[in-house]
This record gives structure tokens, sequence and C-alpha cells, in this order.
């Protein structure tokens, strides 16, 4: 059998036209993705074994048209004509056929070699739509294969055919639709233009590229500058002479003339006895009906409400238990490589660099796991179009779209998400720049790290108001995420809002393969990131906190404290500390307690001299405007690895040793005496954490999704921002006296 | 037949598109997603801010928002 890739096919089609759900069925579980070089765009890849041939399979993104209109278009288009694969693949819903054949349409203008999957065959029949597939293929001259993609039927039969046409040697033949006097008589001039001077002619057809400068192409036209000036003025003046002619005897545009053309000749194609309806096509189907209820201007809101709910139950009760397993493992590899290893640096580095960074990190995968599988179910049935359709009204006013929504629920708009699905979450928007908008602000929302540290700093200063308290600290972080965006949408990322022409696909029940593929690789991408980015920042993280580390004399001085303790205790109760005894006597109690108290001040002490410790120190002269002392500040840097970190942070700090952060009722006593903790300083705190930096994960998920600059920048943004309205609250209420 | 803007066409009321006179960006989406003259459309329901607007071409449910329905007119028949 070879091994060697045959023959390269691309998968092309209109959104929702079944073509990832053909794409798992052929490729099962020999796929990968990975994103275009450059943009955030899935590429995704399979391999599909044919009569001892190997076969690649490119996934391209699903688009209505091949002139530019997002990267998904652009990608698509840009891989036709670049890798000039073998046999484009081109699934078309059968139930809606005349929409779909217009990408169909622009394929064959092209010219690649094509066959054409006409799916779900079987739901136009019960439609009563019939479609005869061997006219279909005479009169577009393509070979047409009825199939039904959920479950399998006639994918062999495409593949045969697509192996025979890759195998045919044909070489692209443009397929050539008039476009009305006026244009075609342009196009024939701008084509002699082209072809005269080899224009863009490597990777386009120059009919094609004709008609893409009368669409106004945006991305070929500046493609053509590059390429040519002097062509491209050219091509461009005739193209306005035209355009403007157009204006004045019709006020149209050539492009809009281009499309109707293509669909006259659409029409004419179906009417020429390819599709013969029996029933009203008036007729109500199942996904209008569910529409009617679950859209509904009352009831849609609260089944919003009831659905968000659930998946949040959904994904924080079940994967609860998992998150323990994963924690229980690494909290057994640390304790036996405790066991293993000699005391010393390198035991420190793996066991509270590596294994504490990084399973901090995995800790996380069983719920991002489950969140991943909630949303694509939610994405898979139909559903989350829904819902971006019910609020982008709201969301509009802030300068986002209606499919930010999800992202922002995600990360804890409901107090307790995780802002690292959130910004993965961001990929369902199309326009960059309301997707940066989002992106950049889903980490305002109060994640399940955030909490426990909220919880605490509530529970010690507003006892009596817990519930209302944290009420408010989730509006709270609506209201900023919302108003920064706003913000970011008027001056960084300042721009048109996109169109909000989308299609509300039909509810359909997602298949299990589907969502588990869709949720794996989600879930994978994330753990790759666990095992580079985040262990490098895992290890400098841990270098700052314990280095230089206390000098001798420092050390000495704590061992001679605890020798002092052994000395003074009578002997038999000193051998009782060494053996592991259920009950001990209360002078030996006492004895360990002590001790451990030293150990505590050993701890804290090595704290403060640490680089980390030193620059908490230094940022006292800033933090104090704020009302933070230098151990608050170590608690903050800490809080940048992950938010739960502030939590032992200030235990170790405030010489508590380990807190557990489930249970910090002791930290938050020590907290309510301590002289450099009042409610001001508490609120100040709290928004400040609530709003600075995003812990690392989720930068190192922006770099991911955006860039490294943008990574730096919500750093850098989040931190001030934060700051200032934290000095801002400690200020005021310091002058009100509200301490 | 009157033309009228999608935006006043009324819930449930049939019609047929007459012109589309977005251009552009925006104009090339409402075509490529079949919204050309011709195409016969129902709106099906507006969400619950009364804005965008959801309407049904040939087999497939579209949203777009008011201030885009503004540039596309429609016939209705009387």
């Amino acid at each position: 059998m070879k091994t060697d890739i045959s023959h390269t096919f691309a998968l092309a089609g209109n959104p929702n036209a079944g073509k990832t759900t053909l794409f798992n069925h052929l490729t099962g579980a020999r796929q990968h993705v990975g994103n275009y070089p450059g943009i955030t765009v899935e590429r995704k890849e399979g391999y599909v074994l044919e009569n001892g041939q190997r076969i690649k399979l490119v996934d391209l993104p699903g688009t209505y048209s091949l002139t530019a209109y997002s990267a998904e278009e652009l990608v698509a288009r840009d891989f036709l004509v670049n890798e000039k694969p073998g046999v484009v693949i081109n699934i078309v819903d059968a139930s809606n056929l005349e929409r779909n054949l217009y990408l169909t349409a622009q394929f064959l203008e092209l010219g690649v070699p094509l066959v054409i999957a006409l799916n779900m065959v079987d739901v136009a029949k019960s439609r009563g739509i019939t479609i005869n597939t061997e006219k279909l293929s005479e009169l577009l001259g393509v070979p047409v294969v009825p199939i039904i993609a959920r479950t399998g039927i006639g994918t062999k039969e495409l593949l045969a055919t697509a192996c025979q046409v890759a195998a045919g040697e044909n070489s692209w033949q443009p397929l050539t639709i008039s476009y009305g006097e006026d244009l075609d008589a342009t196009i024939m001039q701008l084509v002699a233009e082209i072809e005269r001077h080899s224009f863009l002619t490597e990777r386009y057809p120059a009919r094609f590229t004709a008609i893409k400068y009368l669409e106004n192409d945006e991305q070929l036209i500046v493609l053509g500058r590059d390429e040519s000036p002097t062509v491209a003025a050219a091509l461009e003046a005739e193209v306005n002479k035209v355009s403007q002619h157009l204006q004045k005897t019709l006020s149209v545009f050539p492009e809009a003339i281009i499309a109707d053309h293509r669909y006259g000749y659409l029409k004419s194609v179906l009417r020429n006895g390819v599709i013969t309806q029996t029933f009203d096509s008036d007729r109500l189907y199942t996904s209008d009906k569910i529409d009617k209820v679950v859209t509904n201007r009352l009831l849609g809101p609260i089944i919003m409400l009831a659905v968000l709910m659930g998946l949040y139950k959904f994904t924080f009760s079940w994967s609860e238990l998992p998150v323990v397993w994963v924690e229980g493992f690494f909290g057994w590899l640390s304790a036996t490589l405790e066991t293993l290893l000699p005391e010393g640096p390198l035991r420190s580095l793996i066991i509270s660099g590596i294994i504490d960074g990084v399973g901090g990190v995995l800790g996380f995968v069983p719920l991002i796991l489950f969140m991943f599988f909630g949303i694509a179910l939610l994405e898979d049935s139909g559903y989350l179009a829904r819902v971006a359709y019910m609020m982008d009204r709201i969301f509009r006013s802030f300068g986002l779209h209606g499919s930010s929504v999800m992202p922002f629920i995600v990360s804890g708009g409901i107090a307790g998400g995780c802002a690292v699905p959130g910004v993965m979450a961001t990929r369902t928007l199309r326009s960059p720049k309301e997707r940066m908008a989002t992106l950049l602000t889903v980490p305002f929302m109060n994640c399940g790290a955030k909490v426990p540290v909220l919880a605490l700093l509530i529970g010690a200063f507003f006892t009596e108001y817990k519930a209302m308290m944290m009420f408010l600290f989730t509006m709270l972080a609506w209201l900023v995420a919302l108003c920064v965006a706003k913000f970011l949408r008027i001056t960084f990322l300042r721009g048109e809002a996109t169109p909000f022409v989308m299609e509300l696909p039909p509810y359909r029940y997602p298949t299990l393969r589907g969502l588990l593929i869709h949720t794996w690789e989600r879930t994978w991408q994330y753990i790759k990131k666990a095992g580079t980015v985040i262990l490098a920042i895992s290890i400098l993280l841990w270098a700052m906190m314990t280095y230089p580390g206390l000098p001798s004399s420092e050390q000495a001085r704590f061992t001679e404290q605890r020798q002092t303790l052994m000395a003074a205790a009578a002997p038999e109760v000193v051998a009782e500390l060494a053996d592991e005894r259920d009950h001990r006597s209360e002078a030996a109690v006492e004895l360990a307690e002590k001790l451990t108290l030293i150990d505590q001040q050993e701890a804290a002490a090595a704290l403060r001299l640490s680089l980390a410790g030193r620059i908490g120190t230094a940022l006292e002269s800033l933090s104090q405007f704020a009302g933070f002392d230098w151990r608050t500040n170590i608690a903050l840097l800490g809080g940048f690895a992950a938010k739960e970190v502030i939590i032992s942070t200030l235990g170790t700090a405030y010489s508590m040793g380990e807190v557990d952060p489930e249970a910090p009722d002791s930290l938050s006593e020590r907290l309510q005496r301590s002289e450099n903790w009042n409610r001001v300083i508490a609120v100040s705190a709290l928004v400040f954490i609530m709003f600075y930096a995003p812990c690392f994960v989720t930068v190192a998920c922006i770099a991911k999704e955006a860039s490294w600059g943008w990574a730096v920048f919500s750093m850098a943004f989040n931190t001030i921002f934060a700051f200032t309205l934290a000095v801002l609250v400690y200020q005021v209420g310091m002058l009100l006296h509200l301490s | 037949m009157a033309s009228i803007s999608l935006r006043a066409l009324p819930p449930g009321q049939r019609a047929t598109i007459s012109a589309v006179t977005a251009d552009g960006e925006l104009g090339r989406r409402i075509r490529d997603m079949g919204l050309v003259p011709g195409a016969e459309i129902t709106i099906t329901g507006r969400a619950p801010l009364k804005d965008p607007v959801a309407l049904k071409v040939g087999t497939t449910t579209l949203t777009l928002r008011n201030n885009e329905a503004d540039q596309i007119m429609v016939a209705v028949p009387h």
C-alpha cells in the first residue's frame, strides 16, 4: 500500500451545508486541526484511503461566495488558487439548491476541477423536492453525486468519482456566464489587457480577475497594485468608467448586475427540469415551529437564561469530580516525587515550579472539556445563532456583535466561568475588530478563580451583605467589560459595525461523533499550550519567588531558634514528633505548633527577600495609593499566574503558611485584624483583582488567538485601568472615612 | 404593487424583493445570501428588542438589522 499522498482534495461549500459532517465521516480520527499561518481561521486536514491511494482532504471554511468578505472566504479562495487542489468537492444542500449553487457558479467561473456532493437528499425529499441529478450534472458540466452525510450514504461513490476526476488530467476549464451587454464588453477589454501583461495569470484565470475587479474585490485590487501599478491603474480606470455609466443609466453598481446574472444563470439551469417541487413552499417546517417559541419576544429571553444556566450547571457540576481526580493525580505525583528526590533546588523546581504550575493549568482540562462539549452542543444544534440574534441589539450599542454574548457568558458572565474557553469561543466572531474587542474584555468577567478571592474578601469585610455584594460585583464586571469594549471600539479598534446578515441554521440533532471531535480538538489545543508557554512561565514565576533566598546568617538564625526550642523540650516529647502517631501529648502538639510558626516566619522572610518580594516592596511606593502593602503586592504578582494563587500567597505572606483556597476562614480573620487592611482597601483590592492583567493561561490564549502584541496590550492596559480604578476607590473611600 | 422598505414589512406578509440599494461589502453580503431582486421573502419574527429581524428566503432563515433592512426594497402584492 502506498503511503505517499496521491491527491489533495478540498472540501468546500456554504456554512450549514453539512461540510463538517462529511469531513468527519470521511476522515474519522485521521484528522488534525491547526491555524492558517498568521490568522486564526482553523485549518482542518484529514486523510482518506481509497483504493490504496492516500488522499489528503482539506476542509475549507464555510463560505457563501468567493469574493472576499471575511477571513474565511479569503482563506478558501487563496487555498484554491495557491495550492491548486486536484479536486474540489463542493457540498451542496439539496433542500436549498439555488442559494447553494451561487458558490458553485463561482467555482465554475474559477475553473477548478469540481465534483458536487448533493447532500441531504432525504431532507429535500421529505419537503417534496426531487432533483434530477443527471440533468443537473449535464447542465453544469460536472459530476453530481447525491449523498446523505449524516449516515454516510453515497460517500463511497463520491470518493470514487472524485478520484476519477483527479485521474482525468483535466486542466482548469473556466465557465463563461454572460453578464449583459455593458459588462460583457468591459470584461472582454479587461481580459485582453490582463492577458497582454500576464497580469496575475499565474494564480487566476484572466476572466476571473476581470470579474473580481468589477465586483470591487478589495483584496484582489490591492494584490493587483502590488503586481503592476500601471496595469492595475488601467483596469481600475476601465472599471470606473463602466461603473459610472451603469450608475447614470441604471443606477446600479456592476457587482449588483453580476449577482443578478449569476442567479439568473442558476434559475435557468434549475428550471430546465432539474428540480420538481410537489408541496407548498409555505409550509412551516419543524425548525420554524421551534423558532416561534424559542425566539419569542417574551419566552425567548427566559428560555435563553434557562439554557445558559443549564450549560453552567452541566459544566461545573459534571466536571467537579474529574477535576478532583486530576488534582488528586498531581497531588499524588508531587507527594511521590517529594519522597524520591533529595531536598534542594531541583526538588523545589520540579514540585513548586513545574508540577504546581502546569498541574494547575491541566487541572482545568476536565472543566474546559465539559464547557466545550456544552458549547459544541449549542453550536451544532443551531441554538447559538439564536442567542446572537436575540442579544445583538444590546451588544451593538457597546460596539460589539450579537455573537459576542457566548464568550462573555463562558468567561464568567454568571460568576464562575473561565476566560480561557471564553477567549477561544471568540472564534465564532467574523469581524476582526469586534472579535478583538470581545477577546480583550472577556477576562474582566468573574471567572471561577476569582470567586474564592471575592468570597474571602467579602466574607472578611462585608459579612452581613455577602449575597448582595457578590451580585453587585457580578454586575460591575458586566458593566466594566461592556464599557471598556465600547471604549476600545471608539479608540484602538475603531471601525464600522459588521453587518448582521446571518443565517439562522435549521435546528439539527448534532451527531455524537461531531461533538466529540469538536470538543477534543479544542481541548487538545489547550493541553498543548500547557506544555509549552505555560511551562516556561511557571518556571520563571517559581524562580522569582524562590531566589535569591535567605542569606546563610538568616538561615542559621532560624535553625538556632528551632534548636533552642528542641533543646528546651523534654527528650520524650521530641521523640514523639519523630514518629507519626495519631495521638500526641499536649506538650508535643504545642512544640509542633511553635516549630511550624518558625517555618512560616522563615518562609515569609525568604519571600520578602526573593525577587518577587523585592519587587513587591519596591512597588509599595506606588501601590500605597491604592492601599496595598508589599505582601498584597506579591499576592497580586502571584495572581498573574492564576488568580487562586492570590489566596495562597496572601497566606504565606501573612505568615499563615499554606492556606486552602476553599476554606480561607483563618486568613479572613487574620486580614480583619491586620492594620494593613480595612473595608476600603478590600473593595480597592477586589476592583483591582477583578480587572487587572488576565492570568497567564488567558494571556497565552490571547497571544495564540490574536498576537503577542495584543497579549502584552491586554496585560498593560488592564493593569493600568484596574490600578486607576483601585486608586480612585481607595482615595475617595478614605476621604469619606468609609473604612 | 407598492414598493416599501423591508423594515416596514409586517410579519407574515409575503413580498418580493424589488431592489437592493446597499453597495460595497454589505450589498455584496446581502446578495451572496440570496437576497436579490425577484426573491420571495416573508418576515418570520423580530428579536425581543424588535431588532434584528428574521426572514425566510426559500428554505433559509436569515437575520438582518433594521438599518440593513432599510436598504432592501420590497414589493407587496395587493
